[in-house]
């Protein structure tokens, strides 16, 4: 089979090279000292009278991350955020998964148009759209004044819930297509025949609707909290100074620190972090395909 | 019963008042001709007349839409091989690590992605001297590995629902395996192409996080000039540029929607015909 060889050829060099190579890179920088030079670090290997070569192993970076306050601060915060923002989606998103779902076929396709239609709009300007509505002088403090809730405007933008509503804003999608996808799939009997046995809607909804529409739930939170971990523009953007997620972090010591070993020993960090819900997900696709 | 469809009402009214409500106030907002954005003052076109002799903001429109097309056609080629490689070849050996890298990107955070990219760039430039300092070429190399990843979704799914049958009648009659792709898969499969194409394109278009870690001096892209004028505060021409945005968007997603429906209706037509 030499056709399959030319085939395999193109997408294994492709993603071998820009794909997994380039993780080997961070791993090894992660490893190596900053430096004034450039490139900005130093090597791994030296050879020493031209025989002996020497391999150096800098821990410090990996040590500086896992012990500063202000790292496990940047996790811990990420991992909330993530974590709150992954269960609004879903009491969010599973109605509305159920609702599409649920209604006649003709009105199916509209309905997950637009769950879809908001993210062909680019995701920068979605979450600049909250910045006009959370500001100072933004619609929503105008509201809370304009009927008398509130004296002075509320600082709503530049905080931890500006930040949430911006995460949960930009993933819903993600959410509740996959829940879609397991709903509609659902055999509809199975109530038919709960409720033939006297069993009461809503509990039948626990005992047969959820856990069918389970594989839907996992891979969307974890499309969602994946990504959302490591989410960089919307803290950047909605924010405030005490926000400090890890992706921002990395961010701030890549290009206003330029200390990329640092860097690169807080992207291995991360992505050892987030190696779990990653192997989750990749198993219930791999289910489903099944 | 009637209170659980009440139920469902609300749910949907909700979510989807939740995802149309900024987008309307941006659009809104963007025919305001008071600096102050959420300031209501007169109805204007200033800003997009201000828009359109913003020279920074046309040129990295142009730069941004140059790599979103070479990208998404690299893309679209790579995750057809893929998705192919997927779905019509069984357990090959490494199966589950290359579904592994192809999935990955669609989760990893970017500022990851854009890290171990630029890491590798500047390795490559030291063993190599290549590529020659960053831009374009990088940038677009970063974002077809990311739409590869979209790309070979999209395609698998149709790929695995067609019927293999035409493939085997073909090869029966002699047909060598690379004319039957070409004739008989490619054109079947074409609308997950079409799909897949500006899915890629949407993406790098979009993208901020890996094309700020892998550009260079002299390439700003479109997302990078509109977050660095955001991060200094609302602006209006940014509202006028995102107008402009979401109505192209809607007039691609309609007519795209309008193809996929005229060819379902064709498709049962010819069902029905072949039924007779």
């Amino acid at each position: 089979m030499n056709g399959r060889r030319l085939v395999s050829l193109l997408p294994w060099a492709w993603l071998g090279l820009f794909f997994l190579v380039p993780f080997l890179i961070v791993l090894k920088i992660s490893l190596a000292d900053a430096d004034l030079g450039v490139p900005p670090y130093t090597g791994l290997f030296e050879v020493i009278d031209d025989t002996v070569l020497r391999i150096r192993l800098n821990w410090a970076n990996f040590q500086y991350v896992l012990t500063e306050d202000l790292y496990a601060a940047a996790f811990l915060q990420s991992l909330k955020l993530a974590s709150m923002a992954t269960l609004a989606c879903l009491l969010l998103g599973y109605p509305m998964a159920y609702a599409i779902a649920r209604s006649s076929a003709g009105a199916r396709g509209p309905l997950l148009m637009l769950i879809i239609l908001p993210f062909w709009t680019s995701f920068l300007i979605r979450v600049y759209a909250w910045m006009a509505i959370l500001k100072s002088e933004g619609p929503i403090n105008h509201l809370l004044l304009a009927l008398g809730l509130v004296d002075e405007p509320l600082p709503l933008l530049h905080s931890e819930f500006a930040v949430l509503i911006g995460l949960v804003y930009s993933y819903l999608p993600f959410m509740v297509l996959p829940l879609y996808a397991t709903l509609e799939k659902m055999d509809l009997s199975l109530l038919e025949a709960a409720a033939d046995l006297g069993c009461r809607p809503f509990r039948a909804f626990w005992a047969i609707t959820v856990p069918q529409s389970w594989p839907g739930v996992v891979a969307g939170s974890m499309l969602v909290f994946i990504p959302a971990v490591g989410e960089f523009v919307i803290p950047d953007l909605l924010g405030g100074p005490e926000t400090l997620m890890i992706g921002r972090r990395l961010w701030d010591d890549f290009f206003m620190g330029r200390d990329w070993p640092l860097a690169a020993a807080v992207a291995i960090t991360l992505l050892v972090l987030l190696v779990l819900p990653m192997a989750l997900l990749q198993h219930t696709r791999a289910g489903a395909e099944r | 019963m009637r209170t659980r469809g009440l139920f469902l009402f609300a749910a949907l009214a909700i979510g989807y008042a939740f995802l149309y409500g900024p987008i309307l106030s941006l659009i809104v907002y963007s025919f305001n001709e008071s600096r102050l954005v959420t300031v209501w003052s007169r109805f204007s076109f200033k800003w997009y007349g201000e828009l359109f002799e913003n020279e920074q903001i046309l040129s990295s429109a142009w730069l941004s839409l140059k790599i979103a097309a070479l990208s998404a056609t690299g893309a679209v080629v790579l995750g057809t091989l893929a998705a192919v490689m997927l779905v019509r070849f069984g357990r090959f050996r490494g199966r589950m690590l290359f579904s592994a890298m192809i999935t990955a990107p669609l989760v990893m955070p970017d500022v990851i992605i854009g890290l171990a990219l630029l890491l590798l760039f500047v390795s490559l430039e030291q063993w190599l001297n290549w590529p020659e300092g960053r831009g374009m070429t990088t940038i677009a190399i970063a974002h077809v590995t990311l739409g590869m990843a979209y790309a070979t979704v999209v395609v698998q799914s149709r790929l695995s629902q067609m019927d293999a049958s035409v493939e085997e009648a073909a090869l029966d009659l002699g047909a060598r395996p690379w004319k039957v792709f070409l004739l008989i898969t490619l054109p079947i499969i074409s609308p997950a192409l079409a799909a897949g194409w500006l899915l890629a394109f949407t993406l790098s278009l979009d993208d901020l996080v890996i094309a700020s870690f892998v550009s260079g001096p002299g390439s700003t892209t479109l997302p990078m000039v509109i977050f660095s004028s955001v991060r200094l505060g609302v602006s209006p021409q940014i509202n006028a540029l995102a107008t402009i945005v979401v109505v192209l968007v809607t007039i691609g997603i309609l007519i795209a929607g309008g193809i996929t429906l005229r060819a379902e209706r064709q498709r049962q037509a010819d069902r029905r015909r072949a039924g007779e």
